[in-house]
């Protein structure tokens, strides 16, 4: 019997297919009913900006992640990934932005590890099978890496087509083709080293399909045959890069612009540009970005952007002194400041909001007075003993001033919501009085709207105040809507600078084309 | 090997060369003998040690893994406290009942998922507890001829010990460089989470290493019993602390993957050239605890050093 006319010419289903993908965490929906298709040797694009929910939808297809709802289907059949082996067996494997291979190991140990086969027997290593297997998959791949080199001696463009080689190991198990993810590949190579992997990708598609991620548009557009955007934890557009313009894949990232009121624009105090400089910086180097000139003037806000690997967080920590730097200079009020370690900035009052805040901004179970008074204990000691009604005095001021909802200073500040957490790192700086430059490190990471709001207010308070204020924004929007320069970075270097008065802002696209 | 993983090999390489200067005596054969026995059973018990180190994990059970199996070796042969007289059996029983412990401290680690500085230090209390019921107030003293010729008895020059201790260095290295066990206790201290990603089931393997570990501890404990004579409680009393800080100046570090059985072996000889040494040109008795204490924390300082940065937190 001849099979029904219409499955002839019905497509093979694609390689892998979500629908309705769902997640949520806590507070935020990472995905909010992701719908997406990869074919048969073909390059998928994934873009977004950060929290688009990429690296959310990536866990999920790779097992790392079980969804809320929705479902994934690989070659048509539904399947439930419970790990990063059951992705495997389907044939899907990923290239970790923040690279899984053993560094003490060699390159060929990292590529058969888990699935060693011929390669060992009886326990014992057969060096010489381990060699073969690896170049066999290194093969694939064109590279000319030593497979006995130790992998924490290689290059990082070298660890990554190791992991790529790694990552084919999936076809073993697997008749049909392979998908690839491959996280932003590039974030963390050289323009030289771009192009190769970009030749890598196109001769992946031979035997493969490749799902490449990456916030840098232009690349996207570069290696990919068809290309996804994600906002708010939802596909909003499907792009062949042939017919599509950058500019209308920049507004499907960033969507509508957002009111400026959510920034308290109202509430910003022009400061004339022909104010002195507060902060200095020139000739700054470090191990990540190299001869920074920066100025930050009293009661200015100033936003650096960047994509990762710009090297603006390390500038923000350098700054703090918390990482080394080998050159330049950095001036506070026309005085030098010693880049020697936190203790010097905290007493040249420069405060530091990092960016993790549970691991780095606070002291989980301690208390919320005695997180407060953490840098600056001469608000609540007299000598070296502790003053119990003297810290009560200034830590109640501070709750009230800055709206914290706590049941009490007592209370351990793990308790309180991440928005009256951040109020209490950001008062740490404030307590005594003697705060100049506030470096803030994606200060609204993980708040909701309204903490967000709050904090924003409370930046235009302290900018009112005098206070100079260096900002890595969580978006791009809000470095936009809060600051009154936006300084970009790319490659370790300041690019260039663009004004944002009041009234006068640019719009995200413009920057987004110096950042790529 | 870079300049940082060479340099406890030069820093013992130098103190050989001070004391050689210094004193006459230390560059006699009979001392570098010397030298090497007592350096025999630390050896022995470090290999067992640096495959947890490597881990990442810390073991403290050398202590009470000894004693109980020097108490079962010395009652098993040919003894002064019962009839027994089992001969090349009863030393195997005693490094089987070591793995044993051994197993234990890596079951209890992986199974209740209590740290292996807690574990071993029960599985320690365990094993004292074990040779003080074995022990019961008489001391069995060892009359088994071939077990008492392990300390008495020479090859080439060498004791029975020696080459007994440079077997087990030499199957240590085997398995850290050649074999599955060896090569996941490396990658588990290089990054265990790279492992689980790879689908590699990390447990079996940790309760072998600790396994193993406690094997190595048993036959130290069937090296000690062969010098003192007897089966005594205080067997291995302080080699659990001596083996972590000769594995330690060797360069086998606290947070795992690095170092190994060849670069412990080198802290092992490092401290024992010391105490020898010290006493060859003459420092006081009283000074030698303290200098040699001194020395281990600058060797240490030294091997960590290209591993220090900025900010970097150390408990």
């Amino acid at each position: 019997m001849s099979a029904h006319p219409r499955a002839a010419v019905r497509p093979a289903p694609p390689v892998l297919e979500v629908r309705g993908l769902v997640k949520a965490y806590p507070g935020v929906r990472a995905l909010d009913g992701v719908d997406l298709q990869v074919r048969r040797n073909e390059v998928l694009g994934l873009a977004g900006e950060n929290g688009a929910g990429k690296s959310t939808l990536l866990k999920a297809l790779v097992g790392l992640v079980r969804p809320d709802a929705g479902e994934i289907r690989v070659r048509g059949e539904r399947v439930r990934l419970r790990s990063v082996q059951d992705a495997a067996d389907h044939g899907i494997g990923m290239v970790f932005q923040e690279q899984s291979l053993v560094g003490n190991l060699t390159a060929a140990e990292n590529i058969v590890l888990g699935s060693e086969g011929p390669g060992v027997r009886h326990g014992f290593y057969r060096w010489a099978t381990m060699r073969r297997l690896a170049q066999e998959q290194l093969d694939k791949i064109g590279s000319t890496i030593d497979p006995l080199a130790r992998t924490d001696s290689l290059t990082f463009a070298e660890r990554q087509m190791v992991e790529i080689a790694k990552v084919l190991r999936i076809e073993q198990r697997t008749h049909d083709t392979p998908v690839v993810i491959l996280d932003e590949p590039t974030s963390v190579l050289e323009p030289g080293e771009i192009e190769t992997l970009f030749e890598q990708v196109r001769r992946l598609r031979e035997f493969a399909s490749v799902v490449f991620v990456s916030h840098r548009l232009d690349e996207v557009l570069d290696v990919c045959d068809r290309v996804y955007v994600l906002r708010g934890g939802r596909a909003v557009g499907e792009i062949r890069p042939a017919e599509a313009e950058p500019g209308r894949l920049h507004r499907m990232m960033i969507g509508s612009t957002a009111a400026e009121d959510h920034y308290h624009g109202g509430a910003a105090t022009p400061v004339p540009p022909t104010r002195e400089p507060l902060l200095t910086v020139r000739g700054l180097t470090g191990t990540t970005f190299r001869d920074v000139d920066l100025d930050v003037r009293a009661g200015e806000i100033v936003a650096v952007v960047g994509v990762h690997g710009s090297g603006r967080e390390e500038l923000c920590r350098a700054l703090f002194g918390a990482v080394a730097t080998s050159a330049g200079e950095v001036l506070l009020d026309g005085r030098k400041l010693a880049l020697t370690g936190p203790r010097a900035a905290c007493a040249a009052g420069v405060g530091y909001v990092p960016a993790e805040r549970k691991i780095e901004g606070m002291v989980g179970p301690m208390s919320v007075a005695d997180n407060m008074t953490l840098a600056k204990q001469g608000v609540r000691c007299a000598g070296p003993v502790v003053v119990p009604r003297r810290q009560a005095a200034v830590v109640d001021r501070w709750i009230s001033r800055l709206s914290i909802r706590t049941p009490g200073r007592r209370t351990a500040i793990g308790r309180l919501s991440g928005g009256n957490q951040q109020k209490v790192v950001l008062a740490r700086w404030l307590v005594g009085g003697d705060v100049r430059l506030l470096l803030l490190d994606h200060p609204t990471r993980g708040l909701d709207v309204g903490a967000r709001s709050e904090v924003y207010r409370l930046m235009r308070e302290l900018a009112g105040n005098g206070v100079a204020t260096l900002l890595l924004a969580d978006s791009l929007e809000e470095a936009i809507g809060m600051a009154d320069r936006v300084v970009v970075m790319s490659d370790g270097r300041v690019t260039t600078e663009v004004p944002c008065p009041a009234g006068g802002k640019p719009s995200p696209l413009d920057l987004v084309k110096e950042m790529v | 090997m870079s300049v940082g993983a060479a340099g406890p090999l030069i820093t013992l390489v130098v103190v050989v060369v001070v004391f050689a200067a210094l004193a006459p005596q230390f560059r006699t054969p009979g001392n570098i003998a010397n030298i090497l026995d007592a350096a025999a059973v630390l050896a022995v018990v470090t290999c067992g040690t640096t495959f947890v180190l490597l881990l990442g994990s810390i073991d403290l059970s050398a202590a009470g893994v000894m004693a109980a199996s020097s108490l079962t070796v010395a009652l098993l042969v040919e003894n002064t406290r019962n009839g027994a007289d089992h001969g090349l059996l009863g030393i195997v029983v005693a490094v089987l009942l070591g793995a044993a412990l051994g197993g234990l401290s890596g079951l209890l680690l992986v199974l209740l998922r209590v740290p292996s500085f807690m574990t071993t230090l029960g599985v320690s209390a365990v094993g004292l507890g074990i040779a003080t019921l074995l022990f019961a107030g008489v001391q069995p003293g060892v009359v088994d001829a071939g077990l008492r010729g392990w300390a008495t008895g020479r090859f080439l020059g060498f004791t029975h010990l020696t080459w007994i201790a440079a077997a087990c260095v030499l199957v240590g290295w085997v398995v850290q460089r050649h074999t599955r066990l060896g090569r996941y206790a490396m990658a588990i201290g290089g990054g265990e989470e790279v492992l689980a990603l790879s689908g590699v089931r990390v447990a079996p393997y940790k309760v072998a290493v600790f396994t193993m570990a406690g094997a190595f501890y048993g036959l130290g404990a069937v090296m000690v019993t062969s010098q003192l004579g007897s089966g005594v409680v205080q067997a291995g009393a302080d080699y659990s602390f001596s083996a972590i800080t000769a594995a330690v100046v060797g360069g086998t570090l606290l947070v795992g993957g690095r170092g190994g059985v060849l670069h412990s072996t080198v802290g092992v000889l490092l401290l024992t050239v010391l105490a020898n040494g010290l006493v060859l040109v003459g420092v006081s008795p009283y000074v030698q605890g303290g200098v040699q204490g001194l020395i281990v924390v600058v060797a240490v300082a030294a091997a960590a050093a290209p591993l220090r940065h900025r900010n970097q937190v150390v408990k």
